[in-house]
């Protein structure tokens, strides 16, 4: 018995394509020479050296002290913020699906909670930390009179992380709770146990895979995270800020590349971990829908603290946010609260703002109907098709999740500033605006393709095939069928793919040229050296696009978009 | 209409899958040959996993052959892509583009065909006339019940004119009274079309309604080929039997053999059969296959029985007797003035001769 036939038939089938297999071949080549490679040219270069392969460089980089510092500082971060961003997501993903909430009030808190990771830049509350609990913070100085409070370090880190990436884990976490099926609950309820042993015995257990995934993506985040280490991490390095200070303060590039093989082997583990162990479990237990709505509790002495508990986070999170704008609007933080539009009139007539704000636009512009092009192609290629390459296309795009920005960055200095394999090959790329583009189309694709494929999963698999049968080549089928099909999801994928590149700095940071100004670069440029004034005006405008950017999209998804014309009914 | 009814002919096709647990390479279809003749509706029948579905989508094109050769109109088509193949299918979920209306649902394959717009505006509104949707050209598929979903289906299949037209179960997800209606429309609508077709399907009666030609596979084989009389009436195994209508089987010896007249010992009873044609001869185990419907019980007949249930079903009653230690149905069709035999009676199976098929 053998396929042969058949693989041979589908074979001849598959080259009768031209178009796709020119698309394909094109992916490959992408995906190799922006991802796979400039990550292996690290592992060439923290192992080989002129006098051949070896471990000295290895052995020198762990031998300095603060690398290993750095190393246990990450992790000791990493694992506090995944714990405390795991539960304080279950927190508000439980009161959210379980708890009676009275008010529209806490309604509209959670929907804030919920939509501030997607538009704001990632350092924003380092800044706010600062200026609300640091040396002449709002609260410590003012309200509480301490005037030698420090948040840089370990705690600032943490406490910025946590309530940065908690909204992830709240989201994620109500996905999973809602699909608990409420007669469980009801049937350990029936048999005499109290709300608490039920939540302990039967709700907890049941989500326990999935807390744990959260605390796995959580912790991944945050070990990636640069710009907030290096706003409030003070001395306190961790790997993302010290590889940073290695390539950019000591020129040690050979160190920097070691250093990041370190991080990323710490990532990648986390990520197989999560990806291929937990993920499935998380949902395994869950399958079955919810066949009817949940009581929700009532009972005064449960809702009570929890909504106040919820509350008060939530209105902590979104004063820090808040006071990013009037940080741009005081004339001296902490001194003088007389309103002033000085340091919005700085940003533009002396340091240059509108350049800035047009470089970042227009880069992001360009880079995010890329993305979201290339993750609906792969999208499709994964779903849709089969074909050899298919795993291999999936995997890489997927493996980008798991790369820091810092390591890609490292890796696309090591990998293209002397040219590919240093042959000169694409050397003019480097210090170019396009080698920025393509640093934010790596950066959101993995994103871009989730979305993409969770989208096409949804569509029946005949729907392509009918188009197929009638007479259209792939290319046609995706222009005509696909594409259209999952337009909420492009055009979701388009903004996600605008703002993450609009907002990000880690891989960035490393890579742009003088002759290119990028307003999150300016923001931790100023919030460095203590201009917090021009630092919240430039982050106070950059967060009025991406809320733009995110408005506009549900406006046009609301009004062109899919569900609007046939996905009800 | 077509403009070239074109026949298929499969020559010794098989079709390898592995089984995604046990990693076994298995045949989901083995050494079939078929020809179907031009204009002809042809029907492939048999349980799920029988691998009729398999078939077809190897004549579409969607599923490559591990052996043998595929002919469409006497080309082989083996190498060709589904949107290169001169064939048009209806899927099971119809498979309706949703974001389009009627009109550009049917007209999309024309579009790819590069007909100018007054031909293809003309088409589309013959062809949805002939299916009973004029008028309806702007509404969007959401807008459509199942039964009128399935038409532009159909519409968007035959007006390609293919040289033949593949049907995936496609009335599976209609209700019972719409399945019955639908598929004497399908009928009418090929003939008027005198198009070929294949059409996939599960459920006996529709196969029977429908077909020139019923296909019965079992487990990747062909178990039988013949119009719905022969298979009905002359079943050439168990299988088919009891697949195609209701049968019931009973063990017998062969007594004695004359031509196509025999005698046969059933549970101490001699039972006369006529119209034999299979090899039996005297002394050889036989099965008789009775369909409920061919028989009665009476006070007298062939098989002495006892009525184990007896139950009023309107148009009939319906009797289970046991004959010796076999349950045997019958269907007493029109049973108003008629005895009705309680449970525990005492009586009879008794049926025509040649209303016996043997195997």
């Amino acid at each position: 018995m053998a396929r042969t036939q058949s693989a041979d038939l589908d074979r001849k089938k598959f080259f009768a394509d031209p178009i796709m297999v020119t698309t394909i071949a094109v992916l490959i080549a992408f995906l190799t020479l922006f991802i796979l490679y400039p990550l292996a040219i690290l592992l060439v270069d923290s192992f080989v050296t002129d006098q051949g392969p070896t471990l000295s460089v290895f052995r020198r980089v762990m031998g300095m002290s603060n690398f290993r510092r750095a190393i246990t500082n990450t992790l000791k971060v990493g694992f506090l913020v995944g714990i405390a961003s795991a539960l304080i997501g279950l927190l508000f993903a439980y009161v959210e699906v379980y708890v009676r909430l009275r008010t529209k009030f806490m309604g509209g808190l959670f929907k804030v909670v919920s939509m501030l990771p997607v538009v704001s830049p990632p350092f924003v509350l380092s800044l706010s930390m600062i200026m609300l609990f640091g040396k002449s913070g709002i609260i410590t100085r003012y309200l509480l009179h301490i005037y030698d409070n420090s948040v840089y370090g370990f705690w600032g880190i943490a406490i910025v992380q946590t309530l940065t990436f908690f909204p992830v884990c709240y989201m994620m976490m109500k996905g999973l709770l809602k699909n608990i099926d409420p007669s469980l609950e009801e049937a350990a309820r029936d048999m005499g146990a109290s709300r608490w042993k039920v939540f302990m015995t039967v709700t907890l257990p049941l989500v326990l895979p999935g807390l744990g995934n959260a605390f796995l993506v959580t912790f991944i985040e945050s070990i990636a995270d640069f710009a907030n280490p290096m706003i409030i991490g003070g001395s306190y390095d961790t790997l993302a800020t010290t590889i940073y200070l290695q390539i950019t303060g000591a020129y040690d590039k050979e160190g920097a590349s070691a250093m990041a093989v370190v991080l990323l082997c710490i990532t990648l583990f986390m990520f197989i971990l999560q990806k291929y162990w937990l993920e499935a479990k998380s949902t395994a237990t869950l399958s079955g829908k919810a066949s009817r709505a949940r009581m929700l509790i009532e009972d005064k002495s449960v809702t009570r603290p929890l909504s106040i508990l919820c509350s008060l986070l939530a209105l902590f999170v979104i004063l820090m946010y808040i006071c990013v704008p009037f940080g741009a609007l005081f004339r001296t933080w902490g001194y003088d609260f007389h309103l002033t539009t000085k340091w919005f009139v700085q940003v533009f007539k002396r340091y240059k703002g509108l350049k800035a704000f047009k470089d970042s636009f227009i880069l992001s512009l360009i880079a995010s109907p890329i993305t979201a092009l290339l993750s609906m192609i792969i999208s499709y290629l994964v779903v849709k098709r089969k074909f050899k390459a298919k795993g291999f296309i999936e995997a890489v795009s997927m493996l980008a999740m798991a790369v820091p920005g810092t390591v890609l960055g490292i890796g696309y200095i090591r990998g293209f500033s002397a040219g590919v394999f240093r042959t000169g090959f694409l050397q003019g790329l480097y210090g170019t605006g396009a080698i920025l583009i393509i640093v934010f189309i790596v950066r959101s694709l993995p994103t871009g393709t989730r979305s993409g494929i969770s989208a096409l999963r949804q569509i029946d698999k005949s729907i392509e095939e009918s188009a197929y049968d009638m007479g259209a080549d792939s290319f046609r089928v995706f222009m005509t069928v696909t594409l259209p099909l999952i337009k909420d999801s492009f055009l979701s994928g388009l903004v996600t793919a605008f703002v993450r590149s609009i907002t990000a700095i880690s891989a960035i940071i490393l890579l742009v040229t003088p002759q290119y100004l990028l307003i999150t670069v300016q923001i931790n440029e100023f919030a460095e050296k203590g201009a917090y004034g021009i630092a919240c005006a430039f982050a106070t405008i950059l967060i009025a696009i991406t809320y733009s950017a995110v408005l506009l999209m549900n406006l046009v998804i609301r009004y062109f978009g899919t569900s609007r014309n046939y996905q009800e009914s | 209409m077509a403009k070239e009814k074109k026949g298929v002919r499969l020559e010794h096709i098989s079709k390898i899958y592995q089984d995604p647990k046990t990693k076994k390479d298995f045949y989901a279809v083995k050494d079939t040959s078929l020809d179907i003749e031009p204009g002809s509706f042809v029907t492939l029948l048999g349980p799920s996993g029988c691998g009729k579905t398999t078939t077809l989508r190897m004549i579409a094109g969607f599923e490559s052959p591990d052996e043998g050769e595929i002919y469409l109109g006497g080309e082989p088509i083996n190498a060709l892509t589904p949107n290169k193949r001169d064939t048009a299918m209806v899927f099971q979920s119809y498979a309706l583009l949703p974001h389009y209306n009627i009109f550009d649902n049917v007209a999309y394959g024309l579009k790819l065909r590069k007909l100018d717009k007054a031909e293809i505006k003309e088409k589309v509104t013959n062809i949805l006339k002939l299916v009973g949707l004029e008028g309806m050209e702007a509404r969007m598929t959401n807008q459509l019940s199942g039964g009128q979903q399935q038409r532009v289906a159909l519409a968007r299949a035959l007006v390609l004119e293919p040289g033949v037209l593949l049907f995936d179960e496609p009335l599976s997800n209609l209700d019972a009274k719409l399945r019955v209606s639908m598929r004497t429309e399908i009928r009418r609508i090929q003939q008027e079309a005198g198009i070929t077709a294949v059409y996939v399907t599960h459920d006996q009666s529709e196969a029977m309604a429908i077909s020139d030609k019923i296909i019965i596979m079992e487990k990747g084989v062909v178990a039988q080929m013949g119009t719905p009389q022969e298979i009905y009436y002359h079943p050439t195994s168990e299988f088919v039997a009891d697949f195609i209508g209701e049968a019931n089987f009973l063990r017998g010896k062969m007594v004695s053999r004359n031509g196509s007249e025999g005698v046969a010992d059933v549970n101490g009873s001699k039972v006369e059969l006529s119209g034999l044609t299979g090899p039996q001869k005297a002394g050889d185990d036989c099965t008789l296959v009775l369909r409920p419907e061919a028989a009665v019980v009476a006070d007298e007949g062939q098989l002495p029985c006892k009525v184990i249930l007896s139950c009023f079903m309107g148009s009939y009653q319906n009797y289970h007797v046991m004959v010796g230690d076999t349950q045997v149905k019958v269907t007493d069709f029109n049973p108003k003035n008629k005895k009705i035999y309680e449970v525990g009676d005492e009586a009879f199976v008794k049926f025509d001769p040649e209303s016996v098929h043997v195997l």
